[in-house]
């Protein structure tokens, strides 16, 4: 017993280093975890989220009776695919590209161009879409579209441009992360393996083909199935920022967390915003944990957990 | 043999490549080029990667007058310092025990990290919470909610002293007789060096390009705003003009700066990055694909 003791005294000085960070996660993850309760809650200021009174899923019944719930989650959906698809595409394209430029200061300067807007803040990112679509004195509406004999656009109220421009704008902006992981993969590919296929006359496109494919599956298959499983969730400066909050826009901008930003702060509508809130949490919770599993049938030493 | 080495698929994805970094450098110019740009020149040909006239005023009114400015950007410089440092410390702290071989009830500990990452009661439950915990309106605002510790970083941190820092060191601390804040300080800091300084550098980019903590918990108070809180306030502050007809706004107006000065504003928030882009991104490009391949 007093053996134990004197080396439970060991560990004392470890737990106590844990101890800051893990009150922190407590109160900044685990308590609104507890909070969600919030979303099956007549939320009353006074009465705070434990005290205020039950009102069974009524939040819910008013918020899958609006139109808006299925165009948020629609909205969220799609772009996530597009998202998915077309950075999956473009980053091993371009991965392959600068791996083969045969020259090291260009391949530096290519790998820093595409990460570096990748640093910029969302606010940023607002501020340098709006230069080029702004109404009045964007180069687009300016410069571009009058050389071409095109009028100007209003950009910030027609809603059906935004599908493309939030895509390219997210492609431009993100494609260099997926990017970076794939180079890192191709940079672990035994070289001798494109010597070989290059003695035997394999062209370019064979050699990708057969062999820089072919190792690129399990990141491929770990990065696609984890953004799969994030699917739920989206970028909201990217949704929030770059279409300026504008609210013509919604049909094609909305999306399920600039809905429960709007619903939380402007218009104080704590019970729907909980509500869509709750729907994101559980689903997206639901979705993590199928992605994780397909993984660790697929490749065992990727998964999350 | 030597000339074949430039193929054609090779001459094709250097003119890719650089196409797509023109295309990435070029809005950077425009913003740059739109802040040095008088004014009048802004208002009747728009943005404009060559302007007809060229003005510094908006950068002459940030020295002199733009106080709020430069408040804001104090602010950002100071969460940012005291935030990447506490972030830094406590995922260390919180790695390190989570390391180590035997520590009982470590499988716990390790699953009270990890959870954060799979499951969160999203943005309405934690601003009720954070708000009733009195940061509104003050500088904690900026530093406590979401970002001062991430079960990310923490794990990050713990992967690499696990695999880094091998066993016999610790042992011979121990037989030193040193104690654990000790073997933290002298074996551990000094060997995760690397992985720290890498971890780092997310939670400083993190807290530099905040604008969200502001949003939410910097109402009343915007003597708390940092550049990216005051850049997304300007926003607004116009679509308010925009969507408003009625005529006592033209005081609003007038506290407006100039589209010339909100592109200098801009250009003076990347310019941190700029400058430190070139030291910090062997790290974070390191981070990312570590983080890439595992999470």
């Amino acid at each position: 017993m007093g053996k134990k003791l004197k080396k439970l005294k060991r560990y004392v000085p470890l737990y106590l280093m844990f101890l800051p960070g893990a009150l922190y996660l407590l109160i900044n993850n685990y308590v609104p975890i507890a909070g969600l309760v919030v979303a099956f809650k007549q939320y009353n200021v006074r009465k705070g989220i434990w005290g205020s009174d039950w009102n069974g899923l009524a939040n819910f019944k008013f918020l899958f009776a609006t139109p808006d719930a299925w165009v948020i989650t629609r909205n969220t959906l799609l772009y996530n695919a597009a998202f998915i698809i077309i950075n999956l595409v473009l980053g091993i394209a371009f991965a392959i590209f600068i791996c083969d430029t045969l020259n090291n200061k260009l391949k530096k300067v290519y790998q820093s161009a595409i990460l570096f807007p990748y640093l910029m803040s969302a606010v940023i990112l607002g501020y340098i879409v709006f230069a080029f679509l702004s109404q009045s004195s964007g180069i687009v509406n300016k410069t571009i579209l009058p050389a071409l004999g095109i009028d100007p656009i209003n950009w910030y109220s027609e809603p059906k441009y935004w599908p493309f421009i939030l895509v390219f704008v997210n492609t431009w902006k993100g494609v260099g992360y997926g990017c970076l992981i794939y180079i890192s993969s191709i940079n672990g590919i035994d070289p001798t393996l494109y010597e070989a296929a290059e003695l035997d006359g394999a062209t370019k496109w064979q050699q990708i083909k057969n062999i820089t494919l072919p190792s690129l599956v399990p990141t491929i298959i770990t990065l696609t199935l984890m953004n799969v499983g994030r699917i739920f969730y989206s970028d909201f400066g990217l949704f929030y920022q770059v279409p300026r909050n504008s609210g013509m826009l919604f049909s094609t901008t909305n999306v399920i967390d600039t809905y429960v930003y709007r619903g939380l702060m402007e218009q104080s509508n704590v019970g729907m915003s909980a509500a869509a809130g709750f729907y994101q949490s559980i689903v997206g919770f639901i979705l993590v944990l199928a992605a994780n599993a397909i993984v660790r049938k697929v490749s065992k030493e990727n998964a999350l957990f | 043999m030597r000339e074949k080495k430039f193929s054609k698929f090779q001459i094709l994805a250097n003119v890719v490549m650089i196409l797509w970094t023109i295309l990435i450098i070029l809005p950077f110019i425009l913003l740059f080029m739109s802040s040095i740009t008088d004014e009048n020149t802004l208002v009747a040909n728009g943005y404009s990667f060559l302007p007809k006239k060229f003005s510094l005023a908006a950068y002459s009114y940030l020295i002199k007058s733009g106080a709020k400015i430069v408040k804001a950007y104090g602010i950002s410089i100071a969460v940012t310092l005291v935030g990447t440092l506490l972030n830094v410390t406590l995922s260390a702290l919180m790695a390190y025990p989570l390391s180590l071989k035997n520590l009982p009830g470590k499988t716990f500990m390790n699953f009270f990290v990890f959870f954060t990452m799979l499951f969160n009661g999203g943005i309405v439950p934690s601003y009720l919470l954070w708000t009733s915990l009195g940061v509104k309106d003050t500088f904690f605002a900026q530093l406590l909610p979401n970002f001062l510790v991430s079960a990310w970083n923490v794990m990050m941190i713990r992967t690499y002293f696990t695999t880094s820092i091998p066993d016999s060191l610790y042992e011979a601390a121990e037989i030193d007789g040193a104690s654990q804040l000790k073997i933290f300080t002298s074996v551990v800091i000094p060997l995760g060096k690397p992985i720290l300084v890498t971890m780092g550098t997310f939670a400083g980019l993190t807290y530099w390009n905040d604008w969200t903590n502001g949003l939410y918990y910097l109402v009343k108070n915007q003597d708390m705003y940092n550049v990216q809180n005051l850049l997304n306030r300007m926003v607004s502050n116009i679509q308010y003009l925009a969507s408003s007809s009625n005529s006592n706004v033209s005081s609003a107006a007038s506290a407006i700066p100039s589209t010339a000065i909100q592109m200098a504003i801009a250009f003076v928030a990347i310019l941190p990055i700029m400058l430190i882009f070139p030291f910090f991104q062997k790290y974070y490009s390191k981070g990312l694909t570590l983080g890439g391949v595992k999470g």
